[in-house]
């Protein structure tokens, strides 16, 4: 009976088999992000805070960070993006595998921050589409799980593809 | 006026313009044909030994319109010193310091990278910071504000 009980609360009653299918996947892919982090300045400082034990990125099964875009399905976009290195930010997207997800961490990758100089992209969703923004110069890192809350909810409700 | 400002001068009168000593930083502007015999004497016989910084300042509509600045530090008496050349826009080039001191290669590739003042007898003299494919000198006065030059994506 309990099981039974668990089942139904995670499908629902009665159903389409594709919608339970979607909800499934969703639940599976929310909670395990392979984290590609591409570091680049400052905010990887909190990234680091966030990744470790004082606030465990680990409670929302995005713990292990993949340094190879092909085992990764999260790209963690942490810091200033210059001309010079967008490029090299633009194959490592590519390379990733779908589904995949961005999150733009910190105001320079949202908006190219005070840099607004020759150098700096102004935003990565100019260059790549971006899924959740973390503002934030440095962002908290409770705002970083905020956004990764965020980002959970978002899986969770689009329509999966597999 | 202090003792090595006065043997500059003494020693390389055809080249020393100006000197002076303000809030005690010893400070020389020579000319630019003579900055390799200058620095030469000044590390090997002052013991001006560590190149601690070589920058470039853009004095735009001033005749010679670019200053390249040289920090020297002696090691030995803990001395610091500020040699200054003045180069004009039309020929911006200075004697490249490699042979002297090896720190002076990535120096010089920035301040041609960021002001496009070249280094004669430079190794290497090309981008460090910008891309190859930049175009101007971003540091430079006159380089528009708004200026951007993107790789991919957008003009933004």
């Amino acid at each position: 009976m309990g099981v039974k009980k668990i089942v139904t609360g995670v499908f629902g009653e009665e159903g389409f088999i594709t919608t339970k299918l979607d909800s499934a996947v969703g639940w599976a892919r929310k909670y395990s992000l392979f984290v590609y982090p591409f570091v680049t300045a400052c905010c990887g400082m909190e990234y680091m805070s966030v990744a470790c034990s004082h606030y465990d990125l680990d409670r929302f099964g995005a713990a292990l960070p993949r340094f190879s875009p092909r085992q990764a399905d999260l790209l963690l976009v942490v810091g200033t993006i210059s001309h010079k290195i967008a490029p090299v930010l633009l194959r490592v997207y590519e390379q990733m595998t779908e589904p995949k997800w961005v999150v733009a961490f910190g105001t320079c990758t949202c908006t190219g921050g005070f840099y607004d100089n020759y150098a700096t992209v102004q935003g990565i969703d100019t260059i790549l589409p971006v899924d959740v923004y973390i503002p934030g110069c440095p962002p908290r890192p409770e705002t970083v799980l905020d956004g990764i809350m965020k980002l959970q909810e978002k899986i969770q409700k689009s329509k999966q593809e597999y | 006026m202090s003792e090595i400002l006065k043997n500059i001068e003494e020693k390389f009168s055809e080249y020393f313009r100006e000197s002076h000593s303000k809030l005690g930083e010893d400070t020389v502007l020579i000319k630019k044909e003579g900055i390799l015999d200058v620095m030469v004497y000044l590390k090997n016989k002052e013991n001006f030994n560590v190149l601690m910084d070589l920058t470039c300042v853009d004095y735009y509509g001033e005749e010679e319109r670019f200053e390249v600045v040289y920090h020297l530090y002696n090691l030995k008496d803990k001395k610091r010193l500020r040699v200054k050349v003045r180069v004009d826009e039309e020929n911006p080039e200075v004697e490249s310091l490699c042979s002297l001191w090896r720190n002076a290669n990535w120096f010089e590739r920035e301040v041609w990278d960021m002001f496009g003042v070249r280094f004669k007898n430079h190794p290497n003299l090309k981008r460090i910071l910008m891309y190859d494919e930049f175009e101007g000198h971003p540091l430079r006065k006159d380089y528009p504000i708004r200026k951007r030059q993107p790789r991919v994506g957008p003009l933004n």
